[in-house]
């Protein structure tokens, strides 16, 4: 130990501070080099120009438009000839408000300094002092040329300077305007817009929270190692799930669109929509009753046939349910935003939801059938390979995995084509389909005809890397790609802020998943459950609080979030925010920014607490 | 009548846990298994249920060779092997009747399980086997509110529900002190002895094998040293099993 040590020490002290300073000088260029790439200048920091700006915007933003007042305005016009008509002073008719009048000349040359004496007005009020050119006394064009403050008896003298391009024969006016602020406050046109705006940023985030949560929920078990590592399969079984996919797809689709058109029928009657429900509904009840019934008792080959097409049949009646369910929202939905008035929102949501249900229905039993075709199948694939003696299976699962590997290359190959329409079919079918089969092939004989492939890994790996990939790209940058899919707005934003919180939540959830106790899990799986079971039993009890703490966490992010998000266009207080700015109106971008800090350090607050209660 | 050939586990990472482990088990009888720490136990017991898959070697019960079964068939071969631990794994955060009622998974349909529902014979049975460990006023506790013999007791109740064959105990009472650990084993005495239930238990303490054993076996590095009763362990065998530097306490 020692003499190791001591040999370190020995190493020669010469080489040593070389390498320190090479690492010394190497740390000198980068922060050197970073100063030139970001452009880290003083020079014009100190500009008078740069100064006055600082000066102008800050005050504003310390100066939030937050209320209106009303105004007790003293407005005197004094008639003025430029330049004097005939080279004498006109005789004219003074103007007073109220108490409050102005002496001045009546007419003067271009250029010249006009002294106005104000009497009677609000005293120690500022005045201001404009032309206003053309003939209209009221016109509300006007150019400011001085501000005075009246004394404490009202009065005022200011200098006024004649413009050099207004000359005309008309009579024009010099106006003393001063105001007060009276009466009570009111809230000022753009705080009211910032709460509204508002209101939309923190439900944009509740709904992009509520989205992602729902979904990221199941897939974060896809993305657990510990619950896929152990997930093998036989290579038919593999291939048989795989080509069951499109299958049950295709039929899923096909039933969906197939229902969807005989509830279309019925779409327009509110009653006819309330029936299919209740009919479908009690239809269901029987047949999960029946089927749940039977059990593992019975299990002859009749019954069970029986039970799978009473299944399937109970799954079509769950689907027709679904939409005449969606039409039944529609039509409600449709005459409560007619008859309730200020809670019409309610009815639009109905109206809402019943619309995206039976938009998704078709995509959604595509999906279900997809699953259930595919796992039906890797069953029966998993059997075969049981059962088949080791020559045969080698044929069998070569076959499979040639036909899997083609069709899954040529989807492939599909989506390349929808991309950058190649068009050319040896490029898009033949060449995938070979490429695919040998590949098949290959994993075929590399294995045992028998030997069980570690699928839940892949499964895996698949998940994180796609969540990985979406978690990479910011929520705003992904506004800005569904402005263009849903157009400008909240909606956009909310299904930026849902994607990317679904990245992100089925990491921090997969990771705690990961780190469960695995004894329980053990156990509930020595007794026989499945693995759904052991999930429901022994995972999902373990995850609960740590689940409600990321998604609380994530939710004060989307808070904060959505309130930038409108910057690309995807609605939320940002993009009032940033309107604001371009018009160069810091009073009103400060309101906004009030508005932020304070709804941003609220959810802060909240989701702290609600944290602390979770665990 | 269960039945082990020739079982060999190698890990990944090359440990070499079990070799070439044989032995058979009648059906009634209270097996314990003994060794040192890491000579394979807990490995062993695993393999019979194929928590851990053997590498090599097979096991039958009843005649089905347990090793060759599908995952179905497995899953059906499981529902009949209880399982009680040394760190009784109870799902802390579930009742105590949740707990229990998990080791009727096996037997309930899994589309029930996604509501959370048991059938009321089910839940009846959880209570009456609460009441035969000893616990009946426990049920709505949580597991993590209960004391360590408390919980083990609740992990026995959970392999009961099973309506087991086996029950396979790895180290059930290593955590508990010596009287809590007498009247876990009595619970498994009782089932064994009552219910006729095959019980392979991995023991640390030669006094709870004389007291409770109807037959040892015993490992050393994974590998089988000795089969027999337990009043067969004198001095000799006593360090083949454990070392030349062991000294017997028990
Ligand atoms: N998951 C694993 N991966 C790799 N090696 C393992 C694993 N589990 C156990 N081992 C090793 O296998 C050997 C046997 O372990 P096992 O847990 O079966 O022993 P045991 O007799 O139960 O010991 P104890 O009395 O301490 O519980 C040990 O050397 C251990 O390090
Ligand atoms: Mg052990």
């Amino acid at each position: 130990m020692t003499e190791s040590n001591s040999n370190r020490e020995t190493k020669p002290s010469v080489w040593r501070s070389l390498r320190n300073g090479f690492f010394f000088a190497l740390a000198i260029i980068t922060i050197a080099y970073a100063f030139q790439v970001t452009k880290v200048d003083l020079e014009e920091f100190r500009k008078e120009s740069r100064q006055q700006s600082r000066v102008r915007v800050m005050r504003a933003l310390a100066n939030p438009d937050l209320f209106d007042f009303d105004r007790a305005e003293t407005t005197v016009n004094s008639p003025v000839y430029l330049p004097c008509p005939g080279g004498v002073e006109p005789q004219i008719q003074r103007e007073a408000s109220g108490e409050a009048y102005v002496e001045s000349l009546s007419c003067g040359a271009a250029g010249d300094v006009i002294t106005l004496n104000g009497f009677n007005f609000p005293p120690n009020t500022d005045v201001v002092i404009l032309f206003v050119p053309g003939n209209d006394p009221e016109s509300t064009l006007a150019l400011a040329k001085a501000r005075v403050k009246s004394d404490s008896q009202g009065q005022f003298t200011a200098g006024v300077e004649l413009p050099k391009d207004r000359e005309s024969d008309d009579v024009q006016f010099l106006r003393s305007y001063s105001y007060k602020n009276v009466g009570t406050p009111r809230w000022s046109k753009s705080a009211l817009n910032t709460w509204d705006k508002i209101i939309e940023t923190v439900f944009m985030a509740f709904l992009a929270t509520l989205l992602g949560t729902l979904l990221s929920f199941p897939l974060s078990f896809f993305a657990a190692r510990n619950l896929m590592k152990n997930v093998r399969s036989p290579l038919a079984s593999v291939a048989l799930n795989l080509l069951g996919w499109p299958l049950g797809i295709w039929l899923g689709f096909q039933a969906g669109k197939f229902l969807l058109g005989i509830s279309d029928s019925f779409a327009e009657n509110i009653w006819m929509n309330a029936a299919g429900v209740g009919v479908s509904l009690l239809l269901i009840a029987f047949g999960a009753r029946w089927s749940l019934s039977r059990g593992e008792t019975d299990s002859s080959t009749m019954s069970r046939i029986l039970t799978q097409v009473i299944s399937i049949f109970t799954a079509a009646l769950a689907i027709y349910a679904v939409l005449e369910l969606g039409s039944l929202g529609m039509n409600l939905g449709l005459s409560m935003i007619e008859s309730l008035g200020s809670f019409g929102f309610l009815g639009n949501f109905l109206f809402q939801s019943g619309d995206i249900l039976r938009t998704i229905t078709p995509a959604l039993s595509a999906l279900i059938a997809g699953g259930i075709v595919s796992s039906g199948l890797g069953r029966w694939g998993q059997s075969l390979s049981e059962r088949l003696p080791v020559q045969t299976a080698r044929l069998v699962n070569a076959a499979l995995a040639a036909a899997t590997g083609a069709l899954l290359f040529i989807g492939i190959a599909q989506v390349l084509n929808w991309f950058y329409e190649i068009g050319n079919p040896l490029y898009i079918f033949t060449l995938p389909a070979i490429l695919g089969a040998l590949g098949g092939l290959t994993l075929a004989f590399l294995n045992h005809p028998k030997a069980s492939l570690p699928i839940g890994l892949a499964v895996y790996t698949v998940t994180r890397t796609i969540v990985n990939a979406v978690r990479s790209v910011e929520a705003v940058i992904m506004a800005i790609v569904f402005v263009i899919f849903v157009g400008i707005g909240p909606f956009a934003g909310v299904m930026a802020l849902g994607l990317h919180t679904i990245a992100s939540l089925v990491k921090l959830y997969s990771e705690q998943v990961e780190s469960i106790s695995a004894g329980p899990l053990e156990a509930v799986e020595a007794t026989g459950a499945n693995r759904l079971q052991t999930i429901i039993y022994a995972v999902i009890p373990q995850i609960i609080p740590p689940y409600i703490s990321y998604t609380m966490y994530r939710w004060d992010i989307n808070v904060r979030m959505s309130t930038i998000i409108g910057i690309t266009g995807g609605g939320g207080i940002g993009f009032l925010l940033v309107q604001n700015i371009n018009l160069l109106d810091y009073n009103a971008a400060s309101t906004q920014m009030l508005a932020i800090a304070i709804v941003v350090s609220l959810m802060d607050y909240v989701s702290s607490a609600l944290r602390e209660k979770a665990v | 009548m269960l039945e082990a050939r020739n079982i060999t586990k190698v890990y990944e990472g090359g440990v070499q846990a079990l070799t070439d482990v044989s032995f058979t088990v009648p059906k009634g009888q209270f097996l314990a298994v003994i060794g040192l720490s890491g000579s394979g136990k807990s490995t062993l017991l695993r393999c019979i249920n194929r928590l851990i898959e053997p590498t090599s070697g097979q096991i039958f019960w009843n005649g089905q060779d347990v090793t060759a079964a599908s995952p179905e068939e497995l899953r059906r071969i499981r529902r009949r092997i209880g399982m009680v631990f040394q760190s009784f794994n109870l799902v802390h955060r579930s009742k105590v009747l949740t707990n229990v009622l998990a080791g009727r998974l096996g037997y309930t349909n899994p589309a029930w399980s996604l509501i959370n529902r048991f059938s009321k014979t089910d839940i009846e049975k959880a209570h009456q086997a609460l009441a035969r460990v000893g616990i009946p006023d426990k049920a709505d506790y949580r597991a993590d509110e209960l004391s360590g013999g408390q919980q083990q007791r609740v992990g026995i109740a959970r392999a009961l529900m099973q309506d087991p064959e086996i029950i396979l105990a790895d180290e059930p009472v290593a955590s508990l002190d010596p009287v809590l650990a007498h009247s876990i084993m009595k619970h498994l005495e009782r089932i064994n002895k009552e219910d006729g239930v095959t019980v392979l238990c991995s023991l640390h303490f030669l006094d709870l094998v004389h007291k409770y054993a109807d037959r040892v076996i015993a490992l050393n590095q994974g590998r089988l040293v000795f089969e027999g009763l337990p009043g067969e362990i004198d001095d000799k065998k006593f360090k083949e099993i454990y070392g030349r530097d062991a000294e017997r306490v028990g």
